[in-house]
Formats: C-alpha cells, sequence, structure tokens
C-alpha cells in the first residue's frame, strides 16, 4: 500500500484552505507521534496505573503497621541484600542506556547499532531476571509470610513479569533487526518498545529505593 | 487531488463464518461486541428473574440462599461487565471511526483481541455454575467474605480471572479509541467538530485506561491473598480489609462514568436529528463531560461513608459538585427539544426514557451523597433502585435507543417503528413497577442481597410488584427480539440517511463499504451532514 492509498478522498471543490492535507502526506512526515508510538505510551499510563494500584496497598499496609518491617522474622531486613539488589539496578540502568543507543543508531539508520545495541539489552535483561531468582532463593521468607512478604513478592514479582514481557517485545525487535525491517524512517516498534524498556526500569528505580535502600 | 480506489484485495472464497471469526473490520466487531453483549443482557436478565421471583413472596420457595447469592452475584457482574459496558464499546466501535471520516480504527487486530476476550472472559466466569457453584459474595466482592475463609471454591477465582480478562479488553479497547481519536481524523474533523458521542468515548477512554488497571492490581492482590497466602486484606494477618473497598471503588466509580457516558452521548446524537435542532450548547456539553471524567476520579469513597475511615465531606462534596456538569447537561438536552419539531420515533422514545429516568437515578442518588441519609439508607433497596435508574433507566434505555437509531446503518433496514414503540411502552411501565417501590423498601429498611425476608416486615407487596415489574420488563424484550429477526429479513429498505442526521456515519451507504467511505464531505462543523445537505459548504460565520 503507497503512502496515502487510505487517504479519505475529501473533495476540496471549495475552500482548499480548510483541507489538513498533511493527513494526506507520508506518515511519517506528519507532525506529531505516531499511533504505536502513542498507543505505547498510553499503554504505558495504564501501566503506572496498575503499579499506582500495588504501590497504593503497599504504602496503606505499611503505614497501618506499628514497626516496619514487621518484627518476628529477622530476613525481613533486606539490607544484607542492598549489594547483590544495587547490581541488579546497574544491570537495568545500563540495559536501558544500550536500548537508548540502539534507538540513537536506527533513527540515523544504522541498523548494525540497533541489532548490537538490543542483543546487549536483552542480555542484561535476562542477566537481570536471573539475579532477581537468585536473590529470592537466599531470601529467608515466602509470598505467604504475612504483609510484608506478600507486598515484597507482589511488586517485585509483576516487576519481573514485566522485565519478561519486555524482553519479549526486545526480542521481537532484534528478529526484525535482523531481518532488516527496519530504516531511520520505519522504526515505529522500535521507539515502543525503547518506551516500555524505561518504563520498566523507572518501575524497578523506584522498588529498589523503596524496598531494599530504605528497607 | 486524485481520488484514490481502494480495491479490496481479499477474495471472496472463504466463507461467511470463517470472515466473522476472523475479522478486523471495526463495523462487524462491533456488531460481534453488540451481540455478544446481548446474549449476556439476556443470561443476566434471567438471573435477575431468578433473584426477583424468589423475592415475590417471603420464605425460601424456590432457591437455597447459596443459589440465591450465586445468581444476584453474577446478575451484577454480567450485566456490568459484559453488557452494558462491552455494549457501549460496541457502538463506540461501529460508530466511532465513522463519525471521524477514518476508514477504521487504529489498531484493528488489537481490537479483534478486545472483542475475542469478552466471550472468553464471560465463559470462565460461569463456569464457576457448574463447578461447585460461582462467586457469591456480590459483584463488589467485599474482604472478608471474599477470602478463601469464606468464599471457598473454585467460583470466585474464576470470577476473578474473567474479571481481570474483561479489563484487559477494556484496557487495549481504551487505547484504541484513544489514538484512533486523537490521530485518525478525517481532513477538517477538528476536535471541537467531534461528535458528542465520540467525545463521550473519548472521556470514557481515558477512566478506562487509568482506572480499569488499579482494578486489575485490586484482583491480582485478591487472588494472591485466597491462592498464595497472602495478607493484604486480611486485617487478622496485618492486612487491611478497607484497602480493597478503596482500591476497587477507585475503578467501580469511574467504572459507572463509563457505563454512563457514551449513553449520554448516544442520547445526544439522537435528540438533536429528531429535534431538528442543533445540540445546543456544543461546548458545554463537552466540558461537561470533561469534568464528569475528572470529577470522577475524586468521589470513589461515597461507597464507603458508613465505614468511617474516609474524609467525609470531602467525598460528600465532590460527589454533590458531579451534579453540577451532568445538571448542564440536561439543561443542554432540555434546550435542545426546546421549540424543536420533535419526531417521537422509537429511538426518540428511548432518549426520551433515558432523560426522564437518568434524571430519577441522578436524584436519588444525590440523596445518597447527603452523609448522614447515606447512613440510613446504605446497603438498603434504596440503593438498589438508584443503581438500576442509573444503569438500566440510563444505560439500557440509551442502548436501547442507539440500536434503532444506528440499525439502519448497520444492515441497511430499518427497525420496525411500531414494534420499537410497543416495545418502549412495555419496557418503561414494567421498569418503574420494578425499581420504583424499591425506593421504598429501602427506606422501610430492607436491606439487599437477602434472599428472604419476614411476612411481618411489611415489605410482601411491594415485592411483589416489583417481581411482577421484572417480567413485563422481561416481556418488553420479546417484541424487541421478533424486531430484529423480522427486519433483518423484510425490513424497510433505507438509504444513506433515512433520519436527515448530522454526523459523517450518514455520509456513506447502509451498511458502509469495508473501506468506509467513497467520498467524505467537507468538514466545517460539528454537523457536515446536515451542511451538506443544506448546501452550506462554508461555514456561515466564516472563519
Amino acid at each position: 500500500m503507497t503512502a496515502g492509498a487510505n487517504a479519505l478522498t475529501a473533495v476540496p471543490e471549495t475552500g482548499e484552505d480548510i483541507l489538513d492535507v498533511s493527513f494526506l502526506a507520508d506518515e511519517h512526515a506528519r507532525s506529531g507521534i505516531s499511533n504505536p508510538v502513542l498507543g505505547m505510551i498510553l499503554f504505558i499510563a495504564s501501566e503506572v496505573m496498575f503499579f499506582a494500584g500495588l504501590f497504593a496497598a503497599y504504602f496503606n499496609i505499611r503505614s497501618a503497621a506499628p514497626v516496619w518491617p514487621p518484627t518476628g522474622n529477622i530476613e525481613f531486613d533486606l539490607h544484607p541484600h542492598l549489594a547483590i539488589a544495587g547490581f541488579l539496578t546497574i544491570m537495568l540502568v545500563t540495559s536501558s542506556v544500550t536500548c537508548q543507543l540502539g534507538l540513537w543508531a536506527i533513527r540515523r539508520g544504522d541498523r548494525t547499532g540497533l541489532v548490537r545495541a538490543f542483543t546487549i539489552t536483552i542480555v542484561l535483561g535476562v542477566l537481570f531476571l536471573a539475579g532477581q531468582l537468585y536473590d529470592y532463593s537466599t531470601l529467608g521468607f515466602g509470598i505467604n509470610d504475612g504483609p510484608f512478604g506478600s507486598t515484597f513478592y507482589t511488586l517485585t514479582g509483576f516487576h519481573g513479569a514485566h522485565v519478561f514481557a519486555g524482553l519479549l517485545m526486545l526480542g521481537v525487535i532484534l528478529y526484525r533487526g535482523t531481518a532488516g525491517q527496519f530504516s531511520a524512517r520505519h522504526h515505529d516498534a522500535v521507539e515502543a518498545a525503547s518506551l516500555y524498556w524505561h518504563f520498566v526500569d523507572v518501575v524497578w528505580i523506584c522498588l529498589f529505593s523503596l524496598l531494599y535502600i530504605l528497607g | 487531488m486524485a481520488t484514490t480506489v481502494l480495491t479490496p484485495t481479499t477474495t471472496r472464497a472463504r466463507s461467511g463464518l470463517y470472515d466473522w471469526l476472523t475479522t478486523t473490520d471495526h463495523k462487524k466487531i462491533g456488531i460481534l461486541y453488540l451481540t455478544s453483549s446481548f446474549i449476556f443482557f439476556l443470561i443476566g436478565g434471567i438471573l435477575a428473574l431468578l433473584v426477583r421471583t424468589e423475592l415475590a413472596q417471603p420464605g425460601l420457595q424456590f432457591m437455597g440462599e447459596a443459589s440465591y447469592n450465586q445468581f444476584f452475584t453474577m446478575h451484577a457482574s454480567v450485566m456490568l461487565f459484559l453488557f452494558v459496558i462491552p455494549m457501549l464499546a460496541g457502538f463506540g466501535n461501529y460508530v466511532v471511526p465513522l463519525m471521524i471520516g477514518a476508514p477504521d480504527m487504529a489498531f484493528p487486530r488489537i481490537n479483534a483481541l478486545s472483542f475475542w476476550l469478552l466471550p472468553l472472559a464471560g465463559t470462565i466466569m460461569m463456569l464457576g455454575f457448574f463447578l461447585g457453584g460461582s462467586a457469591a459474595e456480590g459483584w463488589t466482592s467485599y474482604s472478608p467474605l471474599a477470602n478463601a475463609k469464606y468464599s471457598p471454591g473454585v467460583g470466585t477465582d474464576l470470577w476473578i480471572v474473567g474479571l481481570i480478562l474483561i479489563g484487559t479488553s477494556s484496557i487495549l479497547g481504551g487505547i484504541n479509541f484513544l489514538v484512533t481519536i486523537f490521530k485518525m481524523r478525517a481532513p477538517g474533523m477538528t476536535m471541537f467538530r467531534l461528535p458528542i458521542l465520540v467525545w463521550t468515548i473519548l472521556v470514557t477512554s481515558v477512566l478506562v485506561v487509568l482506572g480499569t488497571p488499579v482494578l486489575t492490581s485490586a484482583l491480582i492482590m485478591l487472588f494472591i491473598d485466597r491462592n498464595y497466602g497472602g495478607s493484604f486484606f486480611d486485617p487478622a494477618n496485618g492486612g487491611n480489609a478497607l484497602l480493597w473497598q478503596n482500591v476497587f471503588w477507585f475503578y467501580s466509580h469511574p467504572a459507572v462514568y463509563i457505563m454512563i457516558l457514551p449513553g449520554m452521548g448516544i442520547v445526544s446524537e439522537i435528540i438533536p436529528v429528531f429535534s431538528r435542532k442543533p445540540l445546543f450548547g456544543y461546548k458545554a456539553f463537552v466540558f461537561a463531560t470533561c469534568a464528569i471524567g475528572a470529577l470522577g476520579f475524586s468521589v470513589w469513597a461515597h461507597h464507603m461513608f458508613t465505614t468511617g475511615s474516609v474524609y467525609l465531606p470531602f467525598f460528600s462534596f465532590m460527589t454533590f459538585l458531579i451534579a453540577v456538569p451532568t445538571g448542564v447537561k440536561f439543561f443542554n438536552w432540555i434546550a435542545t427539544m426546546w421549540k424543536g419539531k420533535i419526531e417521537f420515533s422509537a429511538a426518540m422514545l428511548f432518549a426520551i426514557g433515558f432523560l426522564t429516568m437518568f434524571l430519577i437515578g441522578g436524584i436519588n442518588g444525590a440523596f445518597s451523597a447527603s452523609v448522614p441519609v447515606d447512613f440510613a439508607i446504605n446497603s438498603t433497596y434504596w440503593i438498589v433502585a438508584h443503581i438500576h435508574y442509573v444503569l438500566f433507566g440510563g444505560s439500557v434505555f440509551a442502548i436501547f435507543g442507539g440500536l434503532f437509531y444506528w440499525f439502519p446503518k448497520m444492515f441497511g433496514v430499518k427497525l420496525n417503528e411500531t414494534l420499537g414503540k410497543i416495545q418502549f411502552v412495555i419496557m418503561f411501565v414494567g421498569f418503574n413497577l420494578t425499581f420504583f417501590p424499591m425506593h421504598e423498601l429501602g427506606l422501610m429498611g430492607m436491606p439487599r442481597r437477602i434472599a428472604d425476608y419476614s411476612p411481618a416486615a411489611g415489605w410482601t407487596d411491594l415485592n411483589l410488584v416489583a417481581t411482577i415489574g421484572s417480567f413485563i420488563v422481561a416481556i418488553s424484550v420479546l417484541p424487541f427480539l421478533w424486531n430484529v429477526f423480522v427486519s433483518l429479513r423484510s425490513g424497510e429498505r433505507v438509504g444513506d440517511d433515512p433520519w436527515e442526521a448530522n454526523t459523517l456515519e450518514w455520509a456513506t451507504t447502509s451498511p458502509p463499504p469495508p473501506y468506509n467511505f467513497d467520498r467524505l464531505p467537507e468538514i466545517h462543523s460539528e454537523r457536515p451532514v446536515f451542511d451538506e445537505r443544506h448546501g452550506r459548504s462554508l461555514p456561515a460565520s466564516g472563519h
């Protein structure tokens, strides 16, 4: 389908001045963001509200508790895990940087740069998930250990699930990138996936600050 | 300018059924939405009849409390989540791209996914009936009633999973509507020329995108509590029962506007057409819609006045405040009809039914906004009366109005007007007979969600009236089903614009081609088809 093939044929017999001709122009020549990117931004808005619900629950329960972390289980003190969590944070933040580098590369039309950067991003993401699972295995409490366990595993678990979803997205992008489907003009999917990856990163920074640093 | 000719590339070799199952055409998906939702309307209606039948007389005649609890829970869940919300989304799907002059939704395949999640979710939700009992703790699913101890069994878990899927469908649909409305408008279709229905769908979609995920988070926490020993909502274990109510109502109050705003939009399309006047105060209406959407997020705790743990003055004030933009809309509708050349078509009758009944629903809701009054009537049949005047008197009347209004566009034939008017009269009478007595029952102190009551309570007569009314409502659906059947077979064939309407969907054929428009009229106002019919190629004011 050529550009403008879906153009609706408004017939400007009179008053051509009111016709928004940009609608008929090439999609990428149009001002404003593309449909997939806008869709992703709105999806991220809904994801923000999803995590807002979980965070609200955390703050609600935490503010009502007499002491936090609750007494009774020495393992609730997460400060010994600060090092590994900090390492995971550095990996995820780095992966955001490489993701952005990949995006900048394809904006320049550099397909090799995109593929290289996204490969590193995916490796870092997988390492993050593996590290998180390792951290889980060393924790001395479970999801059924009171509100602390419930909130901790729900928040970090759903973040992990989002990392996994992000990795799937990045994987698709990488596959399509190696197939040469992106160019300087056509890379909406890369823009959208990288937005999502940054969002996942930001959620983790909030979680890390809240759960590990603040404790 | 070159006229682009669109040639459908798919061959007609595929069967009709396969085509419907795999379609990404917003019009077909819209009709799928409407059909699926109507089936759920019938299921929800049967559940309501079961509830009303049991309540006709004191004592337990037909079912035990356990079954009764399942029936009223699933009645509400089906009607809210599988009928009203998707039904209105169905109208949006069919009409919005046509109204803004677009060839389809922004994401057609996601659109198909949004629809197909619904029958799946509905099936999962209702599977509970066959697996030891469905959810039975009310659609609000309050904790601790909904926890594993008091609601054992897989029914509630299936309800949770089903609702999460419905929420996902809603969110994807909302995103799709927003991108479509922001990015797919035809040349000249500025934001302040959008038909009111499109505006209401836009605000609704914002509510869906921002509100529904919060419900998803609540449902996930409930699921964890029930199945993995979580303690979010269990006070005995350090959780907070009121947390559920806060998170739940943070979505479920905006959900009320999700269920009424598109109804207001439908009515705002019907009333100007059959009053032969433009909608009075277009911009005021748009701003009122936005105001309702914004205020909708600040009133959720009015469902929790009696918990004693919410800041009453704030939530009471904000709730009263919502009456202001709603009042603006009523003024607009009445001023539109004022001195209009009103044609009492079936669609218009339902629109007027909406106005009158939703007004009662607004007024009896304002009673509950007053904290001292709410303390007396909370969880009584007054609330049941209120919700049904809003959602039946409001949404359902608007939905039938919309069906009569757009049926000719969808199928190229009109629904029979006489049958429609008969349906309206029966439904209007039955509806009021069912729900008006509930005000009195509520004031007499009858609590909702009970299967039995004392013969000495003095509630028997009114309950019997309500039950008779509910069967009259059920009867009123029969002329509609018959109407659809005969109209599709041999209804009056119509042209592009049988109502002499205003908006773009009437500029194309009935039914429209898969790509919607061969040509679009010039768009100088919010009434392009009116302008073209009357040869107004340039705006009278001239800018």
